[in-house]
């Protein structure tokens, strides 16, 4: 694992020719949202595949994120990069003052504290009518950086394929250093990791605020990327997409992330032509998947083709 | 001077006293052995020593400091280290991660650092790994350096264990049947690498069913039955001692 990552030369040489292959703005959007969606699961897979815990909760702090670029912006005249800073401090300070009771639990019942607390986020993002519109959402300004606007999806493109790149990267150093390896370790024991000095619950602490503050940030730039934010981007069915990623594309996999994402982001339009039966196929993918690759693509490829990881 | 001494030890499950009023005092760089029938307290008396369980009474000292009370990895930082009986090892890493992971407390663990790749966290982390690399020669285990833990065999595992625990610089090791499951050569291995570690200046505290193995390299023997201490002495003491043959072979009629 010393040696440098080659994967990160395939990706990045992919991000690189990508743009000249794509034809139009229909597909540049679809590769943004897999981008979006591939750094959300990064931050996931780093709860759920490494360290082993589960979230069914993390469309919620997607959702703080995207409505504090909304909200802040619109109703108090706040520019948007720090509506977006502030979201993420939210959202990472919310999950910091959560995480120490319901880390207490594990298995099912950790399951059922998280998908609670995503539940009660979405439930007051569409109760709060006055602030969040309901839900019918809201508009949410532009986003500009260093006085440019971003604008188009060209343009998001040339801003979320360097982000990626970038948390591929960071995933990677983090999996290979002391603290990756403490929370690999309370995955596979938490009272040997313990028992060499590892403060398992800090540690879990510390990476589901991390991967709360991750989906923030991914919250803010979509609700700018599509310039409207309605509550069903923090609603339950958002945090299931985000966990089957995870797990079709390889727990505890860092590239499995992307690829889970790519797939799940695809599918849905290649299934297009069903017709109404789309769900129904797309359930049935899930179910093969599982079935013949229980551990996810990536590491299942991995093996077959003898690599290791 | 003492590196350990326990007072009054007590636990009580409801009703059931699994350690009851246990005292003894374990001199720096000794082997000390912890023997008993089945069911006799020996591993609730590490799990209270290392912290797993909180003890009803007593105090546990190390260094002459208190640490009777201390959650486990607060103990790891002051010198203690363990290892199991029925094994713990993380099966999703590698065999040289696994050691590694003993070394957690001596490194950059800061998450951000970790993350942006800093140079001064790579080179300790290349230096703990050579380390770790060193502890499996020093257990025996240079065949398995490149190997997944989940593919080793159980008497590696078992070494591997003793590895992970080093690399934590322990002042004081604890082992909880290290020979448990291995064959009389291999258990013959694990007895010359326990006295290597004890010559090395770590104060080794074991519990262990194989007699052969404890009268041979401990120093001192503590008995313990139905929770309560037996008696205390050299091997050569305990093995004359009728209280202690009555425990293990019951009394005659």
């Amino acid at each position: 694992m010393r040696r440098p990552h080659p994967g990160l030369l395939v990706l990045g040489a992919i991000l690189l020719v990508l743009p000249l292959l794509l034809p139009n703005a229909f597909y540049f959007d679809i590769v943004n949202r897999m981008a979006i969606n591939a750094i959300v699961v990064l931050g996931l897979n780093l709860l759920i595949g490494f360290a082993g815990q589960i979230s069914l909760g993390h469309a919620g702090f997607f959702g703080i994120g995207a409505y504090a670029s909304a909200i802040l912006p619109t109703h108090y005249g706040w520019p948007p990069v720090a509506a977006m800073g502030a979201g993420a401090a939210g959202a990472a300070l919310l999950a910091s003052v959560i995480a120490p009771p319901i880390f207490r639990l594990s298995g099912h019942y950790l399951a059922m504290a998280t998908l609670g607390l995503g539940v009660v986020i979405s439930i007051v993002l569409k109760n709060e009518t006055a602030f969040t519109g309901g839900p019918d959402g809201m508009p949410v300004p532009p986003l500009s950086l260093f006085g440019l606007e971003i604008f188009g999806e060209r343009q998001w493109y040339g801003l979320f394929a360097p982000v990626l790149l970038f948390s591929v990267w960071a995933c990677q150093n983090l999996i290979d250093s002391p603290f990756g390896r403490a929370l690999r370790a309370l995955h596979g024991s938490e009272v040997a990791s313990q028992v060499v000095g590892v403060d398992v619950a800090r540690y879990k602490v510390a990476v589901f605020v991390l991967s709360a503050f991750i989906a923030s940030i991914m919250g803010s730039l979509t609700a700018h990327y599509v310039g409207f934010v309605t509550p069903n981007v923090a609603d339950f069915l958002h945090s299931i997409e985000l966990v089957t990623m995870v797990v079709v594309g390889g727990m505890a996999s860092v590239y499995g992330s992307v690829v889970g994402a790519v797939l799940l982001t695809a599918l849905p339009q290649a299934l297009a032509t069903f017709e109404g039966w789309e769900t129904v196929v797309f359930g049935a993918v899930l179910m093969l998947s599982m079935i013949f690759m229980p551990k996810g693509l990536v590491p299942t490829l991995a093996a077959r083709l003898g690599k290791g990881r | 001077m003492a590196r350990l001494e326990v007072r009054n030890l007590t636990k009580a499950f409801g009703g059931v006293l699994a350690v009851e009023d246990v005292s003894f005092t374990v001199e720096t760089g000794i082997v000390y052995s912890v023997i008993g029938p089945n069911g006799a307290g020996k591993t609730t008396l590490f799990n209270l020593i290392t912290g797993l369980l909180a003890p009803s009474v007593g105090e546990v000292r190390l260094d002459d400091q208190v640490v009777t009370g201390l959650a486990p990895h607060q103990l790891a930082a002051k010198g203690m280290a363990r290892t199991f009986q029925n094994l713990q090892i993380c099966m999703n890493m590698t065999a040289v991660e696994n050691v590694m992971v003993g070394g957690h407390l001596s490194v950059d663990r800061n998450l951000f650092r970790s993350m942006l790749h800093f140079p001064s966290l790579r080179r300790a982390d290349v230096v703990l790994r050579d380390r770790a690399t060193e502890l499996m020669a020093y257990v025996g285990l240079d065949a398995y350096l490149q190997s997944e833990a989940s593919a080793m065999p159980y008497g590696a595992l078992k070494r591997l264990e003793i590895a992970r625990a080093l690399a934590a610089k322990p002042r004081i090791l604890f082992l909880d049947e290290p020979a448990a499951g291995l064959n009389p050569r291999e258990t013959a291995e694990i007895d010359r690498l326990i006295r290597k570690i004890a010559d090395g200046g770590v104060t080794v505290v074991l519990v262990e069913h194989d007699m052969k193995m404890v009268m041979n390299i401990s120093d001192r023997i503590l008995v313990l039955n139905s929770g309560k201490k037996l008696t205390e002495g050299s091997a050569s003491e305990v093995r004359g001692n009728p209280d202690v043959i009555a425990a293990y072979l019951g009394k005659a009629a």
